[in-house]
């Protein structure tokens, strides 16, 4: 990623090393993370000793193999995919508007995926029967992801004039459509039942428990394919950050970058959203204090962001079967109550750099 | 239970008959539809009861000592507060539920999410689901159910024969005296009636206890707009104490009094307000004939 004309020496606030350094260490983290991550749980089996006996071919007891591969497997991938989906997408929107409180709640991703799985969840049961048992018990998060898309491509649709996107319009239509859409979701919440609404409550929540082989295999391709997009867009969004009129002035082609940046970021939370209900804070706490550790090029911003959203989920999935087994707390809980006093406590300890 | 009630409400024979005959048009859609329980597991000593009324049902037929675990909404009888909790049922982590090794689960119908089910199932341990019985049959099959996947369908002969006395006493109660109007509160927030329409477990022990429903043509638990309040006119008010500690707290008679819609109803006026504990009430367990006879008592001043 070095780019070639690069001078030798080192320019005054250059942090890339910064970026590529933490970028070794975070990736050690996640793979620390995910170790742990698979070897602990509420049944205490041991990760170690059933990898052993199933490299050396053993049979395994069924409770075991159902325990890691069907359970912790699964789920140990849904985290890293959610949690960089969500970090990096944060850090993609954060870019694009240029404010580091954007989210992809703004493009009506979240609002749009709540409509669809409350849908779901209330209404699912009024659908003809042959289309109910087709969808099974993943009509929630294909509602969730169908939700999350219509409402983006409505939200780009409307702030989108002859081939420009004004990102302003964008974000002021977005909260008329964020309202419409909560106005929505509280006439089917009125018409949802006790049952109902504890299951909407804990998907708002958030949790990975549902994870499974055939989740992962509906979202892990579109989580992935928009993941490999933001590589592209980190100049882009780099260029952005001087302004859209300068940022075309330098050769970039802005529209181009604004379309790749809220297709991808839209595709990744949609179907993280889909799979593991809403999860908070991750997507603005990680791109923060990784801007905060090496500075706010996007060309590492981006891969640092997914490596420690990534830890950061799976670390809180972790707290979340652990603290009240063998039930769960929803992992939405944890990521909140602990990001949130860490936030700000990273905020007041940086303020003379924020405030600069 | 303070139920003082006015005798100044004609009777309505035509409410009651109206009740019985969708009610049974229910009971035997569900009978029908009530899948069979597939096995009996007389060996299974860890036994994981998830859903209030089947761990209910599990101490009825004397077989507590077989539970390992339970769920968060299995709070009585209180000593199943001493079992491991595995969360609520509707959210249930697969793992969490075999950590406590069970080596046979026994389920409501609605516990979830269906992911979880699934792995369960495909992790090899029995899993029985005990069918919805809210109508009359529907809760002695519950029982009966529940005896038959513990491998004891004798145990399950005390209770029912308790259950259907109690249910017979219902019926020869039934029509011996005018039928009244009753509604069930479930909250009072802010002075905002929140009531119980048809289609849940409020409505179903109204019906047993020989009452009908004041609140006709809404599902579910709703808020009520005050005119509506009036219109319903119950004659007796019905509410949950949540414990011993809170008891008569939530809305005394004067807080009733002091919500205009409410002041104009009989039941306020009368002071006909009944307050019972809410799983007892709305449990739909082996208890709920027992229920069912208690607020018909309340409701008629019986014995």
């Amino acid at each position: 990623m070095v780019a070639l004309d690069a001078p030798r020496g080192r320019l005054a606030g250059d942090r890339r090393h910064l970026g590529r350094a933490l970028a070794a260490w975070l990736t050690l983290l996640l793979l620390a993370v995910s170790v742990l991550s698979l070897g602990s749980g509420a049944s205490g089996v041991s990760a170690a000793a059933v990898l052993t006996d199933w490299a050396a071919g053993r049979d395994l007891a069924e409770i075991d193999r159902v325990v890691l591969f069907d359970i912790r497997l699964p789920r140990l991938l849904s985290g890293v995919l959610v949690g960089a989906a969500l970090a990096v997408s944060g850090a993609v929107m954060q870019g694009l508007f240029r404010n580091p409180l954007a989210d992809p709640g703004l493009l009506g991703v979240s609002a749009g995926a709540s409509l669809g799985a409350i849908s779901a969840i209330v209404l699912g049961g009024l659908l003809p029967p042959s289309i109910a048992a087709l969808a099974g018990w993943h009509l929630v998060p294909l509602a969730a992801f169908a939700g999350s898309w219509v409402a983006m491509i409505v939200l780009y649709g409307i702030a989108t004039r002859q081939g420009r996107t004004s990102v302003a319009t964008m974000l002021l239509a977005g909260i008329a459509l964020a309202a419409m859409i909560a106005a929505l979701s509280g006439l089917i919440i009125y018409r949802a039942n006790d049952q109902q609404l504890r299951d909407l409550t804990f998907w708002g929540l958030g949790s990975l428990a549902g994870a499974s082989w055939t989740k992962l295999g509906a979202a892990a391709p579109i989580i992935l394919a928009a993941l490999a997009v933001t590589p592209f867009l980190a100049r882009g969004l780099n260029g952005l950050a001087l302004g859209e009129a300068a940022a075309a002035h330098v050769g970039l082609r802005v529209q181009r970058v604004k379309a790749g940046a809220i297709l991808s970021a839209a595709a990744a939370t949609g179907a993280a959203v889909a799979i593991s209900g809403g999860i908070g804070f991750v997507g603005i706490v990680v791109p923060h204090l990784l801007r905060l550790l090496a500075g706010p090029d996007h060309r590492w911003l981006l891969v640092n962001s997914g490596l420690l959203g990534a830890s950061v989920l799976i670390a809180a999935d972790m707290i979340s079967r652990s603290v009240v087994a063998p039930a769960e707390l929803p992992i939405g809980i944890v990521t909140a109550m602990i990001g949130g006093p860490f936030f700000l406590w990273v905020l007041l300890s940086n303020r003379r750099v924020l405030d600069a | 239970m303070n139920a003082r009630i006015s005798l100044a409400e004609p009777a309505r024979p035509a409410c009651l008959c109206m009740t019985l005959l969708p009610m049974a048009a229910a009971l035997a859609g569900l009978l029908w539809a009530a899948p069979a329980p597939a096995g009996s597991y007389p060996e299974a000593g860890r036994v994981l009861s998830i859903g209030g009324a089947v761990t209910e049902i599990v101490y009825a037929l004397g077989q507590q000592d077989r539970l390992v675990a339970r769920d968060t909404t299995s709070s009585f009888p209180p000593e199943a507060e001493a079992l491991p909790d595995v969360g609520y049922m509707r959210a249930l982590s697969a793992e969490g539920v075999l950590s406590v090794a069970p080596d046979l689960i026994l389920s409501e119908e609605s516990a979830g999410p269906p992911e979880t089910i699934a792995v369960l199932k495909e992790a090899g341990i029995p899993f029985e689901t005990i069918p919805d019985g809210t109508g009359e049959g529907g809760l002695i099959a519950k029982i009966e159910a529940v005896a038959e996947a513990l491998g004891v369908p004798e145990a399950a002969e005390a209770p029912v024969a308790r259950l259907q006395a109690e249910l017979d006493a219902l019926a020869a109660l039934a029509g011996k005296t005018e039928t009244r109007r009753v509604m069930f509160i479930l909250t009072l927030q802010g002075g905002r009636v929140m009531a119980a329409g048809q289609d849940n477990e409020a409505d179903t022990i109204i019906r047993m206890a020989g009452a009908v429903n004041a609140v006709q043509g809404i599902e579910g638990y709703k808020p009520l707009t005050d005119e509506a309040v009036t219109a319903a006119a119950p004659d007796v008010i019905l509410m949950m104490h949540r414990g011993e500690a809170t008891a008569d707290l939530d809305a005394t008679n004067d807080e009733l009094a002091a919500v205009p819609a409410l002041a104009t109803t009989p039941a306020v006026k009368n002071g006909a307000v009944i307050r019972m504990d809410g799983l007892y009430l709305l449990g739909l367990g082996p208890r709920t004939g027992r229920a069912a006879l208690d607020l018909h008592d309340a409701i008629y001043g019986g014995s």
